[in-house]
């Protein structure tokens, strides 16, 4: 019999990289250039404050594209993270200001009505067969209308619970060391992002997950029940938007229902560019959080410069493009 | 007397629009290796996978150890001991060999959600060092090949220790040194009482293996003979049975000797290797083989619907490029696909515009302005030249019969003034009455000097209508024959040979190694 040909996967700390590295390297290498380049063109760049903003304003996205990593590994997608995460937030902001119950359950709500729309596509999608784009959209416009007629069109205001906001601007990592006044917000990413990530290499879900995105037909044909999976693997998108969801409104300390629609394209973009291919079966977490980076330091640097809020979007479709055709070319060659 | 391990007995299973299998029996026993031979559409695969939980079926009874059973999906079987090696693979190319081989069952740690990649791994390394094979566990499927993939597939069904294994074509990408390994564990597979099912078109390899033989056809069972009492053409008789025509053959004209397309060296990979012929005016050239012999893929790079990798296509005496079907028709050349529904029409459009879709171009008026009198008079021309049955020249072609879609294909390519038609499968899924018209329509097609390649699995229709056949295996041609020379015996002999391939070129007649 002839040896085995084929290069060893690379095993290196473990849970963070599953797939070939290429496209994270390539996304790291982004972001450092962006680093550079706005460091040079504004002092103001590198100011702690404004690394701790960049932290920040990361940090509700990068929770949103977690979940929705997931999805796209299996070959799917949710249009519906962005309003989900509305309805979520908004949900947490009644059980405590209107029903007046614990912060902690009202967190726990939020992160409830998360899983459970992400239950409901799930179901949508595996037994009743319709295309996930079309589901999730129809989530999409029912979670922001619910947001709508829960809040009475108003925002929610947490004034009367100052330990809510505490969850996204308060400092645990700073109460111990002084000198890193990080807000909570960042710790629950990088901590969301190490679950994720063990979820995603470590469990059986992780492993259906790819397995289910590599070839629907023969994981079925294995006796793996993948309806069942896939509709976990949504209503677990959904958890981390309802997360995100309860990020978003403790940082504003308001619950906004006009808010969040929009917000799923940026964790697209963020699993897009991380290397996470919309056909499925690949893709790792460290890929998402460079990603939601990359997208974040340059919104953060192009206002720095002045440049009209306009033009990052621009630029931010045109790095979408760019990005997923480097990829494309990479998949090419091998 | 060996116990029986399974009984299937009077199995229904249709699908829409084919009565796959009718009253089909099979018993297999323990310690044996029982082969499961027919042609394309016998129902071999369509049986196995129902016994595999696949499919389910319509009627009859299935006993597994004498008791009888429902075998409702994959797992099912899999509890009952039955495990099967599909012709198309069943693996996730996006992971390693080792969890593909234990998906759906992998070892857990000690908290029940984390998965121990570490004994996965090391229970695939004892597979594989039982069956002797060099593999590291942890590569990604996607970087194998073909021939690695299928042992993995082979090392899961084995991983299962069960009673009763199927392998549907397993030999199809591997070397000889895999094939005597493979056979190396089958017989050890055997000894220790397990029952093997080998489905597969190699009958010399099933004579080297198998112990008895079932014979298939058309969806029935013909008979089970013990293999050492069956010679190979014995075998293939029962395969292609006696078949009556209902009037006599048509012979068609003796065709011109005007060479209009030659194909010399046409290689793509593994699918086509070294195919040459030529075609002549007026002639109509039969493409004989099994399934996944060459054919379609031979016309599909002709026709540049797909990429080659060397050869020349010679037009007319020209040397031309084809490198997408726009060329192709440009150059004349038209190509009836196997699948009409999925590639030959519009299903939603109408009789008018799938005539004219090839040939757009002669239509239009100023700035690409369509000139829907020229189409309709084109369109109802042929209509009435091919008799196509329709309503109304704005019927949707999805409603009409199989027989008037297929003509409707034809009027496309002879809209589009090609002179060089490959068709592929032109009867399939064409009642019987339609088919005669398909015939005669062929026939008149090369009376008015068209160059027809038939590509048919139908034994009885090559015979009936061309002039010489081609038979291919395996991406080669493996013999042509005069119409005189040629029977189902002759041509199914050169369809199931993998051996010595015998090469007829320029008149010499020599003996090639396929590797």
């Amino acid at each position: 019999m002839d040896t085995n040909t084929a290069p060893i996967q690379k095993r290196s700390f473990g849970s963070l990289f599953r797939s070939d590295a290429t496209q994270q390297i390539l996304a790291f290498a982004g972001v450092i250039v962006l680093f550079v380049v706005f460091s040079l063109a504004s002092p103001f760049f590198r100011e702690v404050d404004n690394l701790i903003g960049i932290l920040l304003a990361t940090a509700v996205n990068a929770v949103l594209a977690l979940g929705v990593t997931f999805v796209i590994i299996t070959a799917g997608i949710d249009l519906s993270v962005g309003t989900v995460m509305t309805l979520s937030a908004v949900m947490s902001g009644v059980f405590i200001t209107v029903w007046k119950l614990p912060v902690p359950l009202g967190v726990l709500a939020g992160l409830g009505t998360g899983a459970l729309c992400g239950l409901v596509n799930g179901t949508l999608i595996s037994r009743m067969r319709i295309p996930p784009f079309i589901a999730t959209l129809g989530m999409m416009y029912i979670a922001k209308g619910l947001s709508l007629v829960i809040s009475g069109l108003k925002p929610v205001y947490f004034n009367d619970t100052p330990a809510y906001a505490t969850i996204a601007m308060g400092s645990i990592v700073g109460s111990i060391f002084p000198a890193f006044p990080i807000p909570n917000a960042v710790l629950v990413m990088f901590v969301a992002a190490i679950v994720a990530g063990l979820i995603l290499s470590k469990t059986v879900l992780g492993r259906y997950d790819f397995a289910i995105g590599s070839n629907e037909e023969a994981t079925r044909l294995s006796g793996v029940n993948v309806a069942n999976w896939k509709t976990a693997i949504y209503a677990l998108c959904g958890l981390f938007a309802g997360l995100a969801g309860v990020l978003m409104s403790a940082r504003l300390n308001s619950a906004q229902p006009a808010l969040g629609a929009g917000y799923e394209l940026d964790a697209i973009a963020a699993v897009v560019i991380g290397g996470t291919s919309l056909s499925g079966g690949e893709g790792t977490i460290l890929g998402t959080i460079i990603g939601a980076f990359v997208i974040s330091t340059l919104s953060n640097g192009l206002r720095i410069l002045s440049v009209p809020q306009e033009w990052q979007i621009v630029i931010t479709g045109a790095i979408v493009i760019g990005a997923v055709y480097l990829d494309q070319l990479r998949r090419q060659k091998s | 007397m060996t116990d029986v391990l399974v009984l299937m007995e009077g199995i229904e299973k249709s699908f829409p629009g084919v009565h796959a299998l009718s009253q089909c029996r099979f018993e297999l026993r323990a310690g044996e290796v029982h082969a499961l031979v027919g042609e394309n559409g016998a129902g071999k695969s369509t049986l196995m996978k129902v016994l595999a939980g696949v499919y389910s079926k319509d009627a009859g009874r299935i006993l597994v150890k004498g008791k009888e059973v429902e075998i409702h999906s994959p797992r099912a079987a899999q509890q009952l001991g039955i495990s099967m090696i599909h012709q198309e693979l069943n693996l996730m190319p996006h992971l390693t060999v080792a969890q593909n081989i234990f998906i759906g069952r992998e070892p857990r740690s000690g908290v029940r959600v984390v998965l121990d990649d570490k004994t996965t791994n090391e229970r695939a390394q004892q597979l594989f060092d039982m069956m002797r094979l060099k593999l590291d566990p942890r590569t990604k499927v996607a970087d194998l090949t073909v021939a690695k993939q299928q042992m993995v597939e082979i090392a899961k069904a084995l991983s299962f220790n069960s009673a009763v294994l199927i392998m549907d074509e397993p030999t199809a990408a591997l070397t000889d040194t895999e094939i005597d390994e493979l056979f190396r564990i089958v017989r050890e597979l055997r000894d220790k009482g397990v029952g093997v099912v080998h489905i597969s078109h190699r009958l010399e390899e099933l004579k080297q293996i198998s112990d008895r033989i079932t014979v298939m056809r058309d969806g029935h069972y013909i008979d089970t003979v013990a293999t050492q009492d069956a010679t190979i053409d014995r075998i293939i008789s029962m395969m292609v049975g006696r078949v009556i025509y209902e009037s006599t053959p048509e012979l068609p004209e003796v065709p011109s000797q005007k060479v209009v397309l030659e194909v010399k060296d046409l290689n793509r990979g593994d699918v086509i290797k070294d195919v040459s012929f030529t075609l002549k005016k007026g002639e109509i050239l039969g493409f004989a083989g099994l399934v996944g012999a060459g054919r379609t893929e031979v016309a599909r790079a002709i026709f540049g619907a797909d990429p080659i990798d060397s050869g020349e296509v010679f037009v007319e005496g020209q040397k031309v490029y084809i490198r997408n079907p726009g060329d192709a028709v440009r150059h004349g050349i038209g190509y009836l696909s196997e699948d009409r529904k999925r590639y030959g029409l519009a299903l939603k459009m109408d009789v008018e515009s799938n005539v004219v879709l090839a040939s757009f171009g002669k239509f239009l008026g100023a700035l690409g302005w369509v000139n829907n009198i020229k189409t309709r008079a084109t369109a109802k021309q042929f209509v009435e030249k091919l008799r196509i049955r329709t309503p109304g020249l704005q019927q949707k072609v999805k409603n009409l019969s199989g027989g008037n879609q297929q003509k409707v294909v034809i009027g496309k390519w002879l809209t589009a003034d090609t002179n060089i038609l490959i068709f592929d499968e032109p009867t399939r899924g064409i009642d019987v009455g339609a088919k005669s018209e398909i015939y005669r329509l062929l026939n008149d097609l090369a009376q008015q000097g068209k160059a027809i390649i038939m590509i048919s699995s139908e034994l009885p229709e090559i015979l009936r209508m061309s002039h010489r056949v081609i038979v291919m295996c395996e991406g080669r041609i493996t013999a042509e024959l005069e119409i005189a020379d040629a029977t189902q015996e002759t041509i199914m002999k050169y369809a199931t040979q993998r051996g010595a391939i015998v090469l007829e070129s320029k008149g010499n007649l020599t003996v090639a190694d396929p590797r």
